[in-house]
């Protein structure tokens, strides 16, 4: 099976400080992988080195490669990236002056899709694929984004990442912020969507990894320590370090 | 996947904006560069010790300086400080220690309303006040139209500053059994202290400036005058009446006037404002 | 301890001075609630000669003249109006540029410094700025911008006549620069309270620079900028001497943006220390009472629409 995303020595600083030294992994297409680790670890640095949103952080800095579906992210615009790459946040962060027809039309907008009717059709598709179509069919262009309860706010902004078919969806923690029932929507989610596409999760919630992933990656303080199917990991993990994590020794 | 053209368009209106932001601040810091360097091309030449020394000549002749305009200023502004910088403290030290209900809020509101009254109608109000029941112009008419305006600037300052006490230092105070007056005049006010005296400052610079409220309060005075029942001689004032009038010496001495105004003003403010405020609010702002 | 027991001196005493302490500043604090009274009463009342004589039609007459007895306030309404919003189409694409080039574009060191010269133009006084227009400003006009306008823009009747330097043009020009630094340091301001989540929510769709800029910060900030332009206006609506030193204090309505004009503030500045009979006073303080009341409806709406962008998070005090 063709990999989506391939990582080699990938090394990222803030300043001087270096947050991630040298991480290979391999993420396969339209599975879910989880990357795993106590705070600080550089997990959430890594999955924003994936969409070269680290480098926004005027202080930031990346070396190594990374190849998406067979492109080396680092020679081609970010902006080309961005698109390919979708990102939803720790906090849902729709635009709150847009309705939400609006939010989820933004990305091909601004790529230059005029057309009403393209538009109409990738607004629908990615609110059913974001599972919020029923609630929201009715007051798409009168509402405002930022009316919706956080768990829908969420999944608005995982439609609006979806609107512009990107092959990769990186998640930072996209459930942290939101009560059990709109995670455990969002994590059925992950389950539909990952047969289209590669998902990427962070999460510190290793139940939820077990759940939505099958591979996980396992941080600790910038390095990558273990890499492999999901249920290695939590049951019979290689390194001890991994083992004190999963055992709840730290972190 | 969009087409490369529109990705090329996309590119060259990000280039084109920044350009068009850069260029327009250029524009602006340009502005403040013309203004700054005509004043001392046109001022510098006229500062002298006669300047500061001697009062306007009659019309026609070279020399003279604008002395009484600069002792002018300075009294109005001690008179303005007198009135306006107790009252306005005192309103900062209600807003904040006090003023956390309703009335607070008015007075905040009131306060930044009375901000943006044109300066001309203060002064119109203060020749109400004080010219007409007095008969004539005078130096204390012309020090309660900026007092007037004072008062805003540094109650709100004041009530900032204040606020950046910590509760916990007050809570201290009451569990010694020191009552409320005390903890406020003798502990909370002082720890403000360097804050309070920055925004003193601040107003006491930009009402320094001011001359619409003096021209029928103070009026101007073309002579000597130490009495604050008199018209009286101010910078501002005086520059205004020797730009508009048709003698070049008066220009010459109205270009040096400006010159030691606006050093002083613009010195002031900034010195305020990058050097204390910095170091008091660690570089927040 | 029995009851009916008055507590000490001292006790009593120090309660005394906590309520005349607080007693004390909560006279200050209400002393300024009576100043913005004693403004408007004092305006009323010596207006209301005024008032009394010529009634709403003052505000629509354009004939001022003193010797006569005849006082028309159209033409300094005109004039404010029209200065003011000349200055308001000068500034706000100056300082609107400024505020997103200093927070979004520019390299950080050059941030501050940039900032803090477009706020030295708040500090430098009104009569310099005045004094600079009159020796500096009015001869390029005379020479240079207004043939210019003459020649190319004159199809459209906004630039007719003879170039004098002076007039509304120059007067709205010098209110720009007075201007600027209000409206961009508070859009400053609002730009900086949008949440950086925004900005990477618009980033992470691949937008460029720019659209995220018009996506997610100015987009957000919007109702913001808008307070900062009108908070721009209630200044440039009130400001006094820069313009009376330029705008030719002529009581005309011209169609033309280079002729002479008179300005609200300007007419108070240039005849109320000569006015001699009352009727004349009381006119020029009904005009000062428009001024005020205009410039305070201003300021609050302005103030409203800052507010529900900061969330009443302090505006900083170098705004005015």
């Amino acid at each position: 099976m063709p990999t989506a995303v391939e990582v080699r020595g990938l090394k990222a600083w803030f300043g001087k400080t270096e947050a991630l030294h040298g991480i290979d992994m391999t993420v396969e297409s339209n599975h879910a992988t989880a990357v795993i680790g106590p705070s600080g670890c550089g997990k959430s640095t890594f999955i924003r080195c994936l969409n070269r949103m680290h480098e926004t952080n005027p202080e930031a800095k990346a070396e190594g490669q990374v190849h998406i579906g067979g492109t080396d992210i680092y020679g081609v615009p970010a902006v080309d990236v961005r698109r390919r790459v979708g990102m939803v946040f720790q906090k849902p962060n729709p635009f709150p002056t847009m309705s939400i027809y609006d939010n989820v039309a933004a990305g091909l907008k601004l790529n230059g899709t005029r057309s009403r009717q393209t538009l109409d059709e990738a607004v629908e598709r990615s609110l059913q694929q974001a599972a919020i179509w029923d609630e929201v069919k009715d007051v798409l262009k009168k509402k405002s984004g930022a009316s919706l309860s956080g768990g829908q706010q969420q999944r608005l902004c995982i439609a609006r990442a979806l609107a512009v078919n990107p092959e990769v969806l990186l998640m930072d923690e996209p459930a942290s912020a939101l009560d059990p029932i709109s995670t455990a929507k969002i994590e059925d989610l992950i389950f539909e969507l990952k047969q289209k596409l590669t998902i990427v999760i962070v999460t510190h919630n290793m139940q939820q990894a077990s759940r939505v992933a099958e591979y996980t990656g396992f941080f600790l303080m910038g390095d990558l320590v273990e890499f492999d199917k999901t249920e290695k990991i939590f049951t019979n993990p290689s390194d001890k370090r991994t083992e004190d994590y999963i055992t709840g020794r730290f972190g | 996947m969009p087409s490369k053209y529109v990705q090329i368009r996309r590119r060259v209106i990000d280039h084109f904006f920044t350009g068009l932001a850069a260029s327009l601040s250029v524009v602006v810091v340009g502005a403040l560069v013309a203004i700054f360097a005509y004043l001392v091309i046109r001022g510098a030449g006229s500062l002298n010790w006669d300047f500061l020394t001697k009062i306007p000549k009659p019309v026609g002749e070279n020399g003279g300086g604008m002395a009484n305009a600069l002792v002018g200023s300075i009294m109005i502004l001690a008179i303005a400080s007198t009135i306006g910088v107790p009252f306005g403290i005192a309103a900062g030290v209600y807003l904040a220690e006090f003023g956390r209900g309703r009335l607070g809020k008015l007075v905040r509101f009131t306060a930044d309303v009375l901000n943006g009254v044109p300066s001309i109608v203060i002064g119109l109000v203060a020749w109400g006040l004080v010219v007409v029941r007095q008969q004539h112009f005078s130096a204390l008419a012309g020090g309660v139209a900026l007092a007037i305006m004072m008062v805003p600037t540094i109650s709100r300052t004041t009530e900032s500053m204040l606020l950046l006490v910590p509760h916990s230092v007050r809570e201290a105070a009451f569990g010694l059994g020191i009552p409320q007056w005390r903890t406020i005049v003798s502990i909370v006010v002082p720890s403000a202290r360097a804050g309070i005296i920055t925004g003193v400052m601040l107003a006491f610079a930009r009402i320094a400036g001011e001359t619409a409220p003096l021209i029928f309060t103070a009026f101007g005075n073309q002579f000597w005058s130490l009495s604050p029942n008199q018209p009286i001689a101010a910078l501002p004032l005086q520059i205004y009446t020797y730009a508009l009038s048709a003698y070049d010496e008066w220009h010459r001495l109205a270009w040096a006037g400006s010159l030691i105004l606006v050093v002083m003003i613009v010195g002031t403010t900034s010195l305020v404002r990058f050097v204390f405020l910095r170091r008091m609010l660690g570089g927040a702002r | 301890m029995t009851t009916a027991q008055k507590a000490p001196a001292w006790y009593r005493s120090f309660w005394n001075l906590d309520a005349a302490f607080r007693g004390l500043m909560t006279l200050a604090a209400v002393a300024v609630l009576a100043i913005v009274g004693l403004i408007l009463a004092e305006l009323m009342q010596r207006s209301s000669l005024a008032w009394h004589a010529f009634g709403l039609h003052f505000f629509f007459n354009s004939a001022w003249d003193p010797v006569s007895g005849s006082f028309g306030a159209l033409p300094f309404i005109y004039g404010t109006v029209v200065s003011s919003l000349i200055a308001l189409v000068i500034a706000v694409p100056l300082a609107i540029a400024v505020a997103v080039f200093t927070t979004e574009m520019c390299p950080r060191p050059l941030r501050k410094p940039i900032a803090f010269a477009t706020e030295l133009l708040a500090a430098i006084p009104s009569v310099i700025y005045g004094l600079w227009a009159m020796f500096i400003l009015v001869p390029i006009f005379r020479v240079y911008v207004e043939p210019f306008c003459i020649k190319y823009l004159g199809w459209s009747g906004l630039f007719a006549g003879q170039p004098y330097g002076i007039g509304m043009l120059t007067a709205g020009t010098v209110l720009a620069i007075m201007i600027i630094p209000i409206i961009s340091s508070i859009a400053r301001e609002v730009l900086l309270v949008v949440p950086q989540n925004q900005r990477e929510a618009a980033l992470a769709l691949g937008a460029t620079r720019w659209e995220m800029i018009r996506v997610a910060v100015l987009g957000n900030a919007r109702a913001g900028i808008v307070g900062a332009i009108i908070l721009g206006l209630g200044r440039a609506l009130g400001e006094t001497i820069a313009v009376t030193m330029v705008i030719g204090n002529t009581p005309q309505i011209a169609k033309s943006l280079l002729a002479p004009g008179y300005t609200m503030a300007s007419v108070l500045a240039n005849e109320f220390a000569e006015a001699t009979d009352d009727l004349y006073r009381s006119a020029l303080v009904e005009v000062g009472l428009a001024l005020f009341i205009v410039t305070i409806v201003v300021n609050i709406l302005a103030g409203l629409l800052v507010w529900s962008v900061t969330r009443g998070n302090p505006v900083s005090s170098h705004a005015q």
